[in-house]
This record gives C-alpha cells, sequence and structure tokens, in this order.
C-alpha cells in the first residue's frame, strides 16, 4: 500500500513539474523543474514500461543460461555484477549524439526538444536497447547483422551491414565537423585537443612498456598532463608569436583530422587508440557526472524561450519541420540505432540473468536520455540571442559582431554587439559567430554552470575550453575507432570480390583499407568544411535520418522476432516505435531529396544552382562560380546518400513484413534461438 | 570497513571495463577452476590480449557510440 502511495507521489510530482516546463509563459523556467519532470517520468516509465516489457513482452526468463555462463572464459563471456556492467554499457553507448542533437533542436525553444527526448527514449529507443540485448543474450550475444541475416534471411542482413556502413561513415565525417568548428581560429582550444596526441603517445608507452597494464597509473598521468595542456593554452592564445601556428582555419583543420585519423587506424593500438580511449572514456563520465552534480546545485534559469517562432520551420541552425525534422535532430538522445550495435555487442556476453536487461539496456537508455535534457538545459540557461549568433552560419548572419547583432535582433532575440563581444571574452575567444555544430554553445552553457559553483567568472575560459576538450577528446577518440571500424567493414566488402584483402593483418591492405575509409568520410568532412552554410545545416539531418534509420532496421528485427516467438500479442511494443521510425526516416529522406523548397530539398537547391550557373549569375552564400558547382555537386551526393538510406529501409521493412506473414502462417515457435531454445519444438 | 573495501573494488572494476579490461581475478579463478592443467596467463599478457580483443580487427568490433 505504502508503494503505490510513493508511485502516486512520483507520478504527481512529476505531472506538477512537467505542467510548470509546458506551460508556463513569460516567466523564466528553473531548469530543476525539467530535471523533476523527466527524473519522474523516467522512474515511472521504467517502474511501469520497462519491467513489463522485460517479464511480459519478451519473457525474460531468470532461470535460463546466459551467454556469460555458458561460455565463461573469464575473457569475453564473464558472469559481471550488473552495476559493473550497467557502468560498461553506458560508457559504451554514451557519445557525442546527446550532447550535440538537443543543442541544435533548442532553435524551436526548449519545449518540443524536451518532450521527444522523454517520450522517444520510453516509447522507442529504450524498448530498441533493450530488446536488442535480450534477442542476442538468448543468441550467444551474437550481433545486429548475424541476427538479421539468420532471422530475416540473407539479403536482409547485406543490405543492413550496408547501411551499417553507411551511417558510420556518415557519423565519422559529422562528428568531425563538430570538432573542426569548435577548433577553427580557436588557439587554446586547438593547443589543448593538439596536445592529446603526445600525452596519449606518453601513456601508451608507460602503460605497455614501463608499468604493463596500470590502467589507473596511465590515466592519471594522462589527467595531470592534459590538465597543464589546458592551463597553459591560454597562454599559447594570449601570445601572438604563439598563437599564430594553433590558429587554424575550417580546410586545414579538417585535413590534419583526416590524416590524423588515418595515421590513427594505422598506428598499433596501444601506442595510440587505446590511451586516447582510456583518457576520453573517464574524462566522459566524470564530467556527465559532474555536469548533472552542477545543474542540481546551481539549478539555473532557462533563458531560451519554450518554444520560439522557429517552430515554424525557418530556423537558421538546420531547415525544416517540427515534422519530421525534430525528431531526426535530436536523435541519440531519445532513440539511436547505433545502440543496436552495442546491445548486441560485448554487453550481452557479461549479463549474469535475463531479469537484469531490464535496468542495463531499458536503464542505459534513460541515463542516456538524462543526459541529452542536460544538454538541453546547457543550451537553453545562456541567452537566446548568443545562442542563435553562435549557431547560425555566416551566409546569414555576417561575420561581425555588429550586423550579427542587427540580423539575430530582427528575429526577436534582442541582443547587442557588445553582449556578443563580451560572450566571446569571457571564454577567451575572439569570436563566437558561427560556431555551429553545438559543442561551442554546450560549452558555453556548461561553463557557465561550472563557473558560478566552481571557481566564478574568472575561471569560466577555462571551464569553456575544459569543455570543449572534453567534446572533442572523445569526438577524435569515435573518429579514431570508427575509422578502423569503417576499414574493417570495407576489408570485408571489398573481401567478398578480393579474399586476400580480407586478412586484417595485412600491412598493404591495412593501409589501402585505412586510406579508403579516411577518403570516404574525409570527403564528406571536407566539402562540409566548405559548404557556406557551416555545414552542419546539410549534414546533422543526413546524419540523423541514417541513424534513425538504423533504429527502424534494429526495431524491425525485434517486431519479427516478437511474431516469431508467437508473442504477437504484444508485438505492438516494438510495432509501434518501428512505424513511427520508418513514417520519420522515410518523409525525412524524401523531403531532403525531393521537396521544391531549396532550403530542404537537395534537388531543388542543385536546381537553383544550376540554374544561376547556367546564366552566370552568382547566388549567396557561393561566393564563386566554381564555389557554385561544388555546391551543386555536393547537393546530389547528399541526395544520393539519402536516397540509398530510404531504399535500405524500405527493402528491410519489406522483408520484416514477409518474415511476419511467414511466421503467422507457421503454428509454432520458429525464432532462432540457442540454449535451453525452442528450435525445432512446437 | 569490509563494505568500503567491497564498493571500492566494484568501482575500479567498472573503471576498467569501461575501457575493455574485464576482471583479472575473475579470470585467473576461472583458469584455476576450470583449466587447472593450463597456462594462466600473466596480468600484462592477459591486458595486452584484451587490448587487441577491443580494438582488434577479427571481426571489426564496435565498441562506442556516436
Amino acid at each position: 500500500m505504502s508503494k503505490k502511495l510513493l508511485w502516486v507521489a512520483v507520478a504527481a510530482l512529476g505531472a506538477v513539474a512537467l505542467g510548470i516546463v509546458a506551460l508556463e509563459r513569460g516567466e523564466p523556467v528553473n531548469a530543476m523543474w525539467l530535471v523533476i519532470a523527466a527524473l519522474c517520468i523516467y522512474a515511472i516509465a521504467y517502474r511501469f514500461y520497462g519491467l513489463f516489457i522485460a517479464n511480459r513482452v519478451l519473457g525474460a526468463d531468470g532461470t535460463r543460461q546466459t551467454p556469460a555462463y555458458r561460455h565463461n572464459d573469464g575473457l569475453d563471456y564473464v558472469p559481471t555484477n550488473q552495476y559493473v556492467l550497467f557502468g560498461h554499457h553506458f560508457a559504451a553507448i554514451a557519445g557525442a549524439g546527446p550532447l550535440v542533437g538537443p543543442v541544435l533542436a533548442a532553435q524551436m525553444g526548449y519545449l518540443p526538444g524536451t518532450l521527444w527526448l522523454l517520450a522517444g527514449v520510453v516509447f522507442a529507443g529504450a524498448v530498441q536497447d533493450m530488446t536488442v540485448l535480450f534477442l542476442s543474450t538468448r543468441r550467444d550475444g551474437r550481433s545486429l547483422g548475424d541476427m538479421i541475416r539468420s532471422e530475416m534471411g540473407p539479403v536482409a542482413g547485406t543490405v543492413a551491414g550496408i547501411g551499417v556502413l553507411l551511417i558510420c561513415v556518415i557519423i565519422l565525417a559529422v562528428l568531425a565537423l563538430v570538432v573542426v568548428n569548435a577548433l577553427k581560429a580557436s588557439p587554446w582550444g586547438t593547443f589543448t585537443v593538439a596536445c592529446t596526441i603526445p600525452i596519449a603517445l606518453i601513456m601508451g608507452v608507460y602503460g605497455r612498456l614501463v608499468r604493463p597494464g596500470r590502467v589507473g597509473e596511465m590515466s592519471l598521468i594522462g589527467a595531470v598532463l592534459l590538465l597543464a595542456a589546458l592551463l597553459y593554452g591560454r597562454t599559447i592564445s594570449e601570445t601572438p608569436s604563439l598563437a599564430h601556428y594553433f590558429t587554424l582555419s575550417g580546410p586545414a583543420l579538417a585535413l590534419l583530422i583526416i590524416g590524423y585519423g588515418f595515421v590513427a587506424s594505422v598506428l598499433p593500438v596501444w601506442l595510440l587508440l587505446a590511451p586516447r580511449d582510456y583518457l576520453s572514456t573517464f574524462l566522459k563520465v566524470g564530467t556527465v557526472a559532474l555536469l548533472a552534480v552542477g545543474v542540481l546545485i546551481v539549478h539555473p534559469q532557462l533563458q531560451m524561450p519554450a518554444i520560439t517562432r522557429f517552430i515554424d520551420g525557418s530556423g537558421p541552425v538546420w531547415a525544416g519541420n517540427v515534422f519530421p525534422f525534430l525528431f531526426i535532430t535530436i536523435a541519440c538522445g531519445a532513440v539511436s540505432g547505433w545502440h543496436s550495435l552495442i546491445s548486441s555487442g560485448t554487453t550481452p556476453k557479461m549479463i549474469e540473468s535475463e531479469k537484469q536487461i531490464a535496468f542495463i539496456g531499458y536503464g542505459g537508455m534513460l541515463t542516456e536520455s538524462f543526459v541529452g535534457i542536460m544538454a538541453m538545459i546547457g543550451a537553453s540557461i545562456i541567452h537566446p540571442g548568443v545562442y542563435f549568433a553562435m549557431n547560425s552560419g555566416a551566409a546569414l548572419i555576417g561575420t561581425t559582431a555588429a550586423h550579427a547583432a542587427d540580423v539575430v535582433t530582427s528575429w526577436g532575440f534582442t541582443v547587442t554587439p557588445d553582449m556578443l563581444s563580451q560572450a566571446a571574452h569571457d571564454v577567451g575567444e575572439t569570436s563566437i559567430l558561427s560556431r555551429t555544430g553545438g559543442a561551442p554553445t554546450l560549452a558555453v552553457g556548461m561553463a557557465t554552470i561550472f563557473s558560478s559553483f566552481l571557481g566564478g567568472k574568472a575561471l569560466m575560459g577555462i571551464w569553456y575550453h575544459f569543455a570543449i576538450l572534453f567534446e572533442a577528446l572523445f569526438i577524435l577518440t569515435t573518429v579514431d575507432a570508427g575509422t578502423r571500424v569503417c576499414r574493417f567493414m570495407i576489408q570485408d566488402l571489398i573481401g567478398n570480390a578480393v579474399p586476400a584483402f580480407r586478412e586484417t593483418r595485412a600491412w598493404g591492405n591495412n593501409v589501402i583499407g585505412s586510406a579508403l575509409s579516411c577518403v570516404l568520410w574525409g570527403y564528406l568532412l571536407y566539402a562540409g568544411v566548405r559548404d557556406p552554410y557551416g555545414g552542419i545545416w546539410t549534414m546533422w539531418p543526413l546524419f540523423g535520418a541514417t541513424n534513425q534509420m538504423l533504429a527502424a532496421i534494429a526495431l524491425t528485427l525485434c517486431t519479427v522476432v516478437l511474431f516469431k516467438m508467437k508473442r504477437e500479442r504484444w508485438a505492438w511494443v516494438t510495432v509501434v516505435p518501428t512505424v513511427w521510425l520508418v513514417i520519420c526516416t522515410v518523409t525525412a529522406g524524401l523531403e531532403k531529396i525531393f521537396s521544391p523548397n531549396p532550403k530542404v530539398g537537395f534537388l531543388s537547391h542543385a536546381a537553383k544552382f544550376s540554374q544561376g550557373l547556367a546564366t552566370q549569375q552568382v547566388l549567396a552564400p557561393a561566393k564563386s562560380l566554381q564555389e557554385m558547382s561544388r555546391v551543386i555537386f555536393s547537393d546530389y551526393l547528399d541526395a544520393a546518400l539519402a536516397a540509398i538510406a530510404v531504399a535500405i529501409v524500405i527493402v528491410t521493412v519489406v522483408y520484416g513484413i514477409v518474415r511476419v506473414l511467414q511466421a503467422r502462417a507457421t503454428p509454432r515457435n520458429t525464432a532462432i534461438e540457442i540454449g535451453d531454445a525452442a528450435v525445432g519444438h512446437g | 570497513m569490509d563494505s568500503f573495501a567491497q564498493l571500492w573494488r566494484r568501482a575500479v572494476q567498472t573503471a576498467r571495463l569501461m575501457v575493455g579490461i574485464p576482471d583479472y581475478d575473475t579470470y585467473v579463478a576461472h583458469r584455476r577452476a576450470h583449466h587447472p592443467q593450463e597456462p594462466v596467463m600473466s596480468y600484462a599478457e592477459f591486458f595486452r590480449e584484451r587490448q587487441k580483443a577491443r580494438y582488434g580487427g577479427e571481426g571489426g568490433r564496435i565498441g562506442r557510440c556516436c
């Protein structure tokens, strides 16, 4: 009885908090209400929906042996305490996506994005993560691609495999673009991030040769050196003769990052990749925890309105309406297809009992969504005028504070040139205009929160660059590791035709594979950097769409298996998010290709520019006819990528429907499980 | 005191597993119990083996999200 009362109280508190967040107009809302609303919703969702899915829908069986016991080898398969495993799983799924997506979504105000972060995670994201984890646990920890192949057929498996490669390339390009935009013309940031390379090398040598395997000691050394680099970065930026070397343009930074990705992919992992991973993982988890503490202590006011005028789809940060583009933009914080790869990776090989799947799968994703909520808070506590000046491309707001302030004020967010200069000065930068990509905006928000309880305004610059470092470090670690993964996928794909190319240890294959992988994402990155709209404007929706597309594929697999298990009574649990994601991604993909509005549609944009080219007329934001041809080529390339993504979703869904119909026509359980499975029973 | 030591051990285990290094003692205990005749890797070997498996090559495992 007292338990029931407790849940009634949680529900009431959540409703009140959500009411304040959603209905308050005019008065600034305190960020704490957002936090309380989110936490209450997560608690209720976990208790009443997450556990319901685990116990009823999936029929998680605590007595059934998990792969961790069946194949226990002390290495890959190890029964692991659920809290320890939760940490592992969370560290693997938490990345830049949930931090950047909500920041970009804030252009419509904090409310639309927040609502989707909450609804999306409860009904789609967490359901996907948990169900895939469950399926993989019942199949000896097999990967998503393997499961699609065995449950849906080889064609669906291959199509999904191409989809994964596509999303991998786009993710690498977009994330690298976020880093470039954060570091261009920022000597302090560039110096600090550049220092992480020699620091990683020192750590690598220490952990390999001096004190083998001392992860804690290595990381401590790395952290101290990193702090020193961060502090010295200020001196660099204030000494013109030194700052000169670290003040780089976007294209120069892009080339450096592409070259770095190649080197990191070719070098032995212990030297560069692994130590950076240690540093970035601990920094990531630590900073996210610190941010949560900071939001609780400081409980700042939200300055961004609940809903802005850009709800009509005319916003400067990214183009498109609430539906489908808001959902595409939020991406990872609400539902992320990438997680289906993690949930079918190492976690299912270590889970002790099927009864823990809800806590790790559903709970892990709820935590990720909370990171998204904090990013939304970070973007919403800074002045809206500053937010729009930072997130609009130079083509829209120009390159001087005076002009930018005029334009942003004309949008209804009153801001003065002095405020923009002061904001840049506070964080130790010369300009904050058009720092698109979300990371710098979030860094300003985080610096505001951190400096108000640790160090005051004097430390604002250090906190800003700390936040930039934190984001750049783990994005670059993703770029390292992603380039390698991409390389293996390419080797595997080409290996179908030339079997010798599959040998991953051969030096020549290594170099060729790495180079191919870098060229693929590097080209997109370079095109994005030179895009006069600021790159993110064009590429983030493409990234979001492919990510959600992968989620749609994973949820289709979940649906097919539920039907095969004869649990179709409960299949709506995965059918509803699948249908929603398919509608969302296909609509977004088709709009990106065919929309007659040149702001949204790639083809109509290309047509507009071709027309200009034919009449020798230079259209803004391009500055020459040559630039115009480049814009046209990018448009066609992006349209092709979007078309491939849409085709992949449609093919997978068609296969899914065929398999569901087959399963319905068969009177017995046809799911291919391993262990005490139902194979051949019935 | 015991519970504090236990908590610390769990925290270290969690931090290590986050970067792909499972618990070495568990590995040793497993080898002793199930393969008593076979050799057991030293911690340094174990560490290298795990590091290679995480970023390795075989199969191209994806260990991290966007």
